[in-house]
């Protein structure tokens, strides 16, 4: 469950950004989560609605997925990452670090492991809106 | 707007005492063979380690150590496994036998993938097996983990002390502690790699011989610390980490 990980990296990352901004009260925080790193959304929503406390207590955290789409360097060819072609011990390491992609993914189009992950990689932070 | 993953890498390692890189300028000096045999020594002196493999397109020290089958453990995170009483992290649990082919800009997201959601307990040290050179992953621990010191490995060769002086000096710009140099694979007395580090005002640690039986005890630990190469690294560690 490293989702609760991640949950304490957007808490903690989030309250360094409020206190810059001198936010009292945190009213949303939005996040986007790349479907490259298979992040389960539910256990990220317990996991921060478990540890949010303080100027975070009222704060609604919204979850948007962003498809994963990688390009081929060698060929060029785009496509957008689908979990189903994989095998259940690539698909964690891939949720674990998902750059270990590159050992397991290859190029539908060429067969090259050498392909750049365009967008939908992991967890960002979007923005926080709040009182001051 | 913001990595969330950057912020918590200081926490992940309030536990740790002293994080030390094994790093050099150059490729094959021993830096994986010190890191490995370092983080076994010290352990059975009685100290607390970690050995984080972060070598990521070709991690080695599971094969120096014949660490086999262990995981780390998932649990909020990561909890790194247990290997001959060290504390174990290496790539090697996520990409497995396949090839790793990493731009640097991956490397770096791997890099702090891990930091980020590894949590490692109380130690006294955390070895990190560096890849060669002053590369991303070089300067992405520097920029990201606060408490890192250097161990720098050379061998007498004039061509690796050339590329180890450039990483000294670019350590020494950017104010990283440097615990100093280990010169490696000593076949014959010279002062070359020692004049040349002192002049830069960095600590000479010390010299380990080639020990051509080292080979044979990779994959074994207890063979391994009766090496005459785990012997002298030792006598230098117990030195320079009293
Ligand atoms: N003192 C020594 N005596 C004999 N052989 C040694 C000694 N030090 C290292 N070696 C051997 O040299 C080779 C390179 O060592 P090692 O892989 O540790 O280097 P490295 O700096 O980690 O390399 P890389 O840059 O590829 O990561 C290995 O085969 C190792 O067994
Ligand atoms: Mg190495
Ligand atoms: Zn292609």
């Amino acid at each position: 469950m490293h989702e609760w990980a991640l949950a304490e990296a957007i808490i903690s990352s989030a309250s360094k950004i409020a206190t810059q901004e001198g936010l009292k009260e945190v009213i949303e925080v939005k996040i986007k989560v790349g479907e490259l790193q298979q992040v389960e959304i539910d256990i990220l929503e317990f996991a921060l609605s478990e540890l949010k406390k303080d100027i975070f207590k009222n704060a609604i955290f919204t979850i948007e997925t962003v498809k994963a789409e990688l390009k081929c360097r060698i060929c060029g060819h785009q496509w957008v990452f689908s979990k189903d072609k994989l095998d259940v011990d690539s698909a964690e390491a891939i949720h674990f670090v998902p750059e270990t992609a590159h050992a397991y993914i290859k190029c539908p189009r060429c067969g090259s492991p050498d392909f750049e992950i365009l967008r939908g990689r992991g967890v960002w932070l979007e923005s926080i809106r709040g009182v001051k | 707007m913001a990595d969330p993953r950057i912020g918590i890498i200081d926490k992940r390692l309030e536990k740790v005492k002293r994080v030390i890189a094994v790093s050099s300028g150059k490729g094959g000096v021993g830096k994986s063979l010190i890191a490995s045999t370092l983080a076994l020594t010290l352990s059975q002196k009685n100290r607390s380690v970690g050995l984080f493999d972060v070598d990521f397109t070709s991690p080695s020290t599971h094969i120096i150590l014949g660490i086999q089958n262990v995981k780390p453990k998932e649990e909020k995170g990561l909890i790194p496994a247990d290997a001959h009483g060290i504390k174990y992290v290496s790539i090697i649990n996520y990409s497995g036998e396949e090839a790793l082919p990493l731009r640097g800009a991956d490397v770096s997201n791997a890099l702090i993938e891990l930091f980020a959601i590894t949590r490692w307990e109380t130690l006294d040290f955390l070895i990190m097996d560096m890849p060669p050179g002053i590369s991303d992953a070089t300067l992405d621990m520097i920029r990201f983990v606060k408490k890192i010191e250097f161990l720098v490995v050379s061998t007498p060769s004039q061509l690796a002390f050339e590329t180890v002086k450039k990483l000294l000096k670019l350590l020494l710009e950017l104010k990283v502690p440097l615990v100093g140099v280990v010169e490696n694979m000593k076949m014959k007395e010279s002062n070359f790699v020692k004049t040349h580090v002192e002049a830069l005002d960095v600590p000479f640690l010390g010299e380990i011989p080639f020990d051509p039986k080292v080979e044979e005890a990779f994959g074994n630990a207890n063979a391994l610390v009766n090496t005459v190469f785990a012997k002298r690294l030792t006598d230098i560690a117990l030195k320079v980490f009293p």
